[in-house]
């Protein structure tokens, strides 16, 4: 049945429909965070955030604000459910999610309540798929207590200069080092793997450097498993922040921009590794 | 018996060239073929067996629906005249114009890779260490010296009493027959639910709908094709057997196939058809019919049990 002629009467039933004409505005951000099976969805009248996490100490998140979406309409302050993501991208990307000259995908997403399916109608040249994903009850984020008062460094730089370290990180290191100081090295990626020690340096001064503020002299290990995923949401940025607060905690903020040219966001957090000890 | 044929028509060569390229995926052992995907495992011990058969005017392709299988059956037939500039055969005895070989897959894969680069090609039955179907290509070369690469394609013959599987496929008596939606837009369909799912259910009516289906405990998915058309009563075969007129328009036939054995018969599919429809005899079976040109190609995957 074409998007449009659902009834009206169904519409009442469902407690948040969503509709998009271009579907890859939501499957190339969920892409960017697909890095467990589960993700949950948060819908409020801002938006949709949906949250990915990882052994209790990384977290991702991405922000799909309510007008980039073509209707956006919620029957309740807060929707919360926990849903398989590989299972929605290969429904979001049902008609092939290649990027053909022309054709794109039309997405309309309901969702009735606790206990019931995420329906999505998907429609490209004529021909209609109506997907239905059963959804579980979502656990409760972790609240990193990540907050803007309490950080102690913050760069932002252009994506494309850290899209090169990142593709290149040396995967036998366990960890992915971090340092941030207002003197030399400003800030530094360094990994310590089979073949030896590699460091990537950006300095205060360089062009991608949009804004340096780094007060004190910080140096932290995260797993590389963790952060390694981060990647994806990197290759389709425009701008990342990097901010890390006094435990160490970081935190990477992501400026997407999709199809049409709209701005989301990605966020990822990562807790310190315990073991990391010198200075 | 003899049979020798020669391609030195590049268009008739080219057009040979998208036909074994169907066949290849049809030979194909199982997805982790190394021919097919690039991937080197070890080849499943459970091996296709393919069917030369060859009459003054036709050469045919088969692959009969054995357990073996897994079913699935194929029927491809080009019209010798269309791709051959030489042909030449006599069959088993001076009345029986024709030849039935039973051809290895796995060197037959080779030989019809090394065509597709060929600039002509000689086809040969053989006597070598055992009857062979030796394949000679002429590879093009940077210099003046041609460069010739030859299969012995080992086959056996195949005895006449055995014969009467090979002859002309019947259609089967099918409550339902539709013309297919848009082969690529299928492929991308299957190919995401494949993902999901091992079965899909595969259903049509007599007004033109077509539904492909998956369902799991986790996800339940339904792509929805209309106003495909359906076939005047006859098809391709112009056998006999439309469905019944009394048949209500609405009502679905459907066949639970193998997500996989409908996925391998797409992804041969790289030309678009000029006719492509499929007939569906309710929980049995569905019946695939490609016409390209002067080829046609006949695909039967069974329900699942």
């Amino acid at each position: 049945m074409p998007l449009s002629t659902q009834s009206q009467s169904q519409d009442q039933q469902y407690v948040l429909v969503a509709n998009l004409d271009n579907a890859r505005n939501l499957s190339n951000i969920l892409k960017a965070i697909t890095c467990r099976d589960h993700a949950i969805f948060t819908a409020t009248a801002n938006g949709l955030k949906v949250t990915v996490e990882d052994c209790k100490c990384m977290q991702a998140n991405a922000f799909i604000q309510a007008d980039i979406f073509q209707e956006f309409t919620l029957k309740e302050d807060m929707v919360i459910f926990q849903i398989n993501l590989t299972v929605l991208l290969d429904c979001l990307n049902i008609f092939g999610g290649s990027t053909a000259a022309g054709a794109s995908t039309a997405l309309r997403m309901c969702y009735m309540g606790y206990g019931h399916p995420l329906t999505l109608f998907l429609e490209e040249g004529g021909v209609v798929t109506v997907c239905k994903i059963n959804t579980q009850e979502p656990e409760e984020p972790i609240d990193f207590e990540f907050s803007s008062s309490n950080v102690t460094n913050k760069v932002i730089l252009q994506s494309e200069s850290l899209k090169e370290a990142f593709s290149e990180l040396d995967m036998t290191s366990e960890v992915l080092q971090i340092t941030m100081s207002p003197s030399q090295p400003y800030f530094r990626l360094s990994t310590f793997g089979n073949s030896g020690n590699a460091h990537y340096d950006y300095s205060k001064d360089s062009d991608m450097m949009e804004l340096f503020q780094c007060s004190t002299t910080q140096t932290n290990r995260y797993k590389m498993s963790l952060l390694k995923p981060s990647t994806k949401a990197l290759s389709i940025s425009c701008k990342v922040s990097v901010r890390t607060d006094g435990r160490g905690l970081l935190s990477l903020q992501y400026l997407v921009r999709n199809d049409d040219g709209q701005i989301c966001f990605v966020e990822y957090f990562c807790c310190p590794d315990e073991e990391v000890e010198e200075e | 018996m003899k049979f020798r044929g020669k391609i030195t028509d590049i268009a008739c060569l080219n057009h040979f060239t998208t036909f074994s390229r169907i066949l290849k995926s049809a030979v194909c052992l199982n997805e982790a073929d190394p021919l097919c995907s690039g991937v080197v495992t070890t080849i499943s011990k459970l091996t296709k067996t393919c069917v030369l058969r060859l009459t003054p005017d036709h050469l045919f392709f088969i692959l009969p629906g054995k357990v073996t299988n897994g079913g699935v059956g194929m029927w491809c037939q080009l019209l010798q005249a269309n791709f051959f500039q030489e042909y030449q055969m006599e069959g088993v005895t001076s009345e029986v114009q024709e030849i039935c070989l039973e051809v290895s897959p796995e060197p037959w894969s080779r030989a019809l890779k090394t065509v597709q680069s060929a600039k002509s090609v000689k086809l040969k039955l053989t006597r070598k260490h055992c009857a062979c179907l030796t394949v000679a290509a002429e590879l093009p070369t940077l210099s003046s010296v041609g460069r010739v690469v030859t299969h012995d394609v080992p086959v056996d013959v195949i005895p006449r009493r055995l014969w009467q599987e090979f002859q002309e496929v019947g259609v089967p008596d099918f409550d339902v027959s539709v013309y297919l939606p848009p082969l690529k837009t299928m492929k991308s369909v299957v190919d995401r639910m494949k993902n999901l799912s091992n079965f899909l259910v595969m259903e049509a009516n007599l007004n033109g709908d077509m539904n492909l289906k998956i369902q799991t405990d986790l996800v339940s998915v339904t792509t929805h094709f209309k106003d495909l058309g359906n076939p005047a009563g006859g098809d391709v075969s112009s056998q006999d057997g439309g469905p019944s007129q009394s048949r209500d328009p609405e009502v679905m036939a459907e066949v639970t196939v193998d997500i996989r054995k409908l996925q391998q018969f797409l992804m041969g599919q790289q030309v678009n058809p000029s006719k492509a429809l499929c007939n569906i005899v309710h929980q049995n079976v569905v019946h695939l019919v490609l016409l390209h040109e002067d080829v046609s190609l006949q695909y039967f995957i069974p329900a699942v049990a």
